[in-house]
């Protein structure tokens, strides 16, 4: 007997979107397809403006498609009302009822659904018991830390146990310590829930962190759709090498048969399947400094700032344009500042972009 | 100098002016109450202080002395809160929409909606009930229209729906203002999250929107109940004298009737259900928010 695969946790097909009008319009969305699997963990991760936060609301119901489609586990849902669609948000502002108690907000989506009085205060205890919220069911959410508001706001989500948690950059309001707690939190949650999360953010290192797979945007369109590892390694626009981490794009010209020709007239080794002006890009990290004259590239050290765990040396290219260095290992010694260096760029570090 | 001392002295211009305004003629009216009507001055000061006025509302002395009960005054008070409680009801019916609508406009659409809202306070209360009676009177045009849809002849001017109408007209700013500033301030992000959590439209309404602009709804209901009790232009114009409020017995004892003492009985009990209905209002909030 041959098994259907189950139909993906989210579906959107050929979704475009504008606002305003006549000259006035502006594409927010331009005929975005994807699909995410169930029990996912999906980050939409962009600029301000790419359209994350549209794609999120559009399948939320708070916006309509101009055109396309979205579907929820198989279920065309394009034409229904936010509140006829199986899907919850916690929200960037949290947008916690003033005028409710922490288990009145929880319990809101289940007397909605008309469940038991009991059933309700059972499910209530739970979804607060899972955030550690229970000693504050009574308080208002006037007399909550933000990072208490922001798990009342999950707790009030996951309550009807959705089939996608839509979250729409839900720790840019925390501080750093806190933001690294509640990803730790967000991750754990989502595995212990078994529920598809779409996360949206424009912090790459949150989506790095936290995602299985990472869609990286770019004035309303994906670019890249890959794993963490793959966004970052492997990345197939300048867009998104820039974007994820830090990165040094060297332009050139490239050479039939592999090889790239640096505008400084240097050739490196790295493979490549295209043709005409490129940027090579090689992460910090994948980079060493050798002493001059020995490796691909010349450069001068301009400055070293000891991370703790590494060394982050600053460099200048004879042609301008500074190049980033990493140094794994921050007790090895390093040439001082001024120096002339070399730089050792193994060819399976380089990546060859097109421009 | 003593912390309470100074505080008394930087208290006693507020104090002195409440006393005076406020707190004085208060007293006087309550004191004029209890005496006998004069002759010229409205007032005889020398009579002793009696309850004869608050009986008289109630109680009416018979041909041969027995005291028989008198419901007059008690049914122009029963007709003054009704008219009131309908007036505040179609006014929050009415304010609530157009102030919802009002905070989803642009700031100029915003500025342009509340200076047309004001600009009735420019011309006198009069003169726009007057404009009530032409709207409604039998040859205009209203009143033309409505007797061609209806199978029965209908009076539109001169009676309780009339002065209804009249004061819903006049109070309307009173409700759309609070509420206005209500929903101003009002998140509406809070209703996609009551969307996005199972709510309808009405349901989000009913249990988001109504909720958080309370204060607004019950500041709106107060500033139109408490003028309404005491309005007198509008039932003596729109009700053609046949549809009486207590505004109009007040002013009939102040003026041709020259019994200030019964006058002032009849704000004295007036004054008395503004106090119930605020406090009982007060005390509904206070459990609500509890």
């Amino acid at each position: 007997m041959t098994q259907v695969p189950p139909s993906p946790a989210v579906s959107i097909r050929t979704v475009s979107k504008s606002f305003g009008k006549g000259i006035y319009a502006f594409r927010v969305l331009d005929d975005v397809s994807l699909d995410i699997g169930r029990r996912e963990f999906f980050t939409l991760l962009g600029p301000s403006g790419c359209g994350k936060t549209t794609l999120l609301r559009l399948i939320a119901g708070f916006e309509t498609a101009d055109s396309g489609a979205i579907a929820i586990e198989g279920e065309d849902v394009t034409a229904r009302p936010p509140f006829h669609r199986p899907v919850n948000t916690v929200f960037q502002s949290y947008a916690l009822f003033p005028h409710l108690t922490v288990e009145q907000n929880v319990a809101f989506a289940l007397e909605e659904q008309g469940m038991a009085r009991d059933a309700i205060r059972r499910r209530v205890g739970e979804a607060l018991e899972m955030m550690r919220m229970g000693a504050f069911a009574r308080r208002r959410p006037a007399e909550l830390s933000g990072g208490q508001q922001q798990r009342v706001a999950l707790a009030r989500a996951l309550a009807p146990r959705p089939r996608v948690l839509l979250l729409d950059e839900p720790l840019s309001a925390l501080d750093l310590k806190l933001r690294k707690e509640m990803q730790i939190e967000l991750k754990m949650l989502q595995e212990e829930a078994g529920i598809t999360f779409l996360f949206v953010t424009h912090d790459q290192e949150e989506a790095l962190t936290l995602s299985d797979r990472v869609a990286v945007m770019q004035s309303g369109r994906i670019l890249q759709m890959g794993s963490p590892r793959e966004i970052y390694e492997a990345p197939t626009h300048r867009f998104v090498a820039d974007f994820i981490g830090d990165i040094n794009l060297l332009d050139g010209e490239a050479l039939p048969g592999g090889g790239v020709r640096l505008d400084s007239g240097t050739v490196l080794p790295a493979a490549h399947a295209a043709s005409g002006r490129v940027t090579v890009a090689i992460r910090p990290e994948r980079a060493r400094l050798v002493p001059a004259g020995t490796g691909a590239l010349e450069a001068t050290l301009v400055h070293s700032a000891y991370l703790g765990t590494a060394m982050l040396h600053k460099l200048e290219l004879p042609v301008g344009g500074t190049f980033l260095l990493r140094q794994s290992d921050p007790a090895e010694a390093a040439p001082e500042a001024g120096r002339r260096v070399g730089l050792s760029l193994p060819g399976e570090a380089l990546r060859v972009l097109a421009q | 100098m003593s912390v309470a001392f100074r505080r008394l002295c930087l208290l006693s211009p507020a104090l002195l002016v409440i006393l005076l305004l406020v707190g004085v003629p208060l007293c006087l009216m309550a004191w004029v109450s209890l005496l006998d009507k004069g002759g010229s001055a409205g007032v005889d000061w020398s009579s002793a202080p009696s309850a004869a006025n608050y009986v008289r509302l109630v109680w009416e002395e018979d041909f041969d002395g027995t005291m028989i009960l008198n419901t007059g005054y008690l049914l122009i008070f029963l007709r003054s809160v009704a008219l009131a409680a309908v007036t505040t009801v179609l006014s929050l019916a009415l304010g609530l929409p157009v102030a919802l609508w009002m905070a989803s406009l642009s700031r100029t659409g915003r500025d342009v909606m509340l200076l047309l809202i004001t600009i009735p306070f420019w011309t006198n209360l009069l003169v726009r009930n007057y404009a009530w009676l032409i709207i409604l009177r039998e040859d205009g045009w209203v009143s033309q229209f409505v007797n061609m849809l209806s199978p029965w002849p209908v009076q539109l001017l001169y009676n309780d729906a009339a002065v209804a109408i009249g004061l819903t007209y006049s109070f309307l700013p009173f409700t759309i203002l609070p509420l206005y500033t209500v929903f101003e301030k009002f998140d509406w992000r809070l209703l996609e999250a009551a969307h996005d959590l199972g709510a309808t439209r009405r349901r989000a309404l009913r249990r988001v929107v109504l909720p958080i602009a309370t204060p607004g709804i019950v500041a709106g209901a107060l500033l139109v109940f408490i003028p309404c009790l005491g309005a007198f232009v509008t039932p003596a114009l729109l009700g053609g004298g046949k549809t009486l409020m207590l505004g109009n017995i007040i002013q009939m004892q102040f003026g041709a009737s020259r019994n200030w003492p019964f006058g002032a009985t009849l704000a004295v009990v007036l004054l008395a259900i503004m106090l119930v209905v605020m406090t009982a209002m007060a005390l509904w909030r206070n459990r609500r928010t509890a």
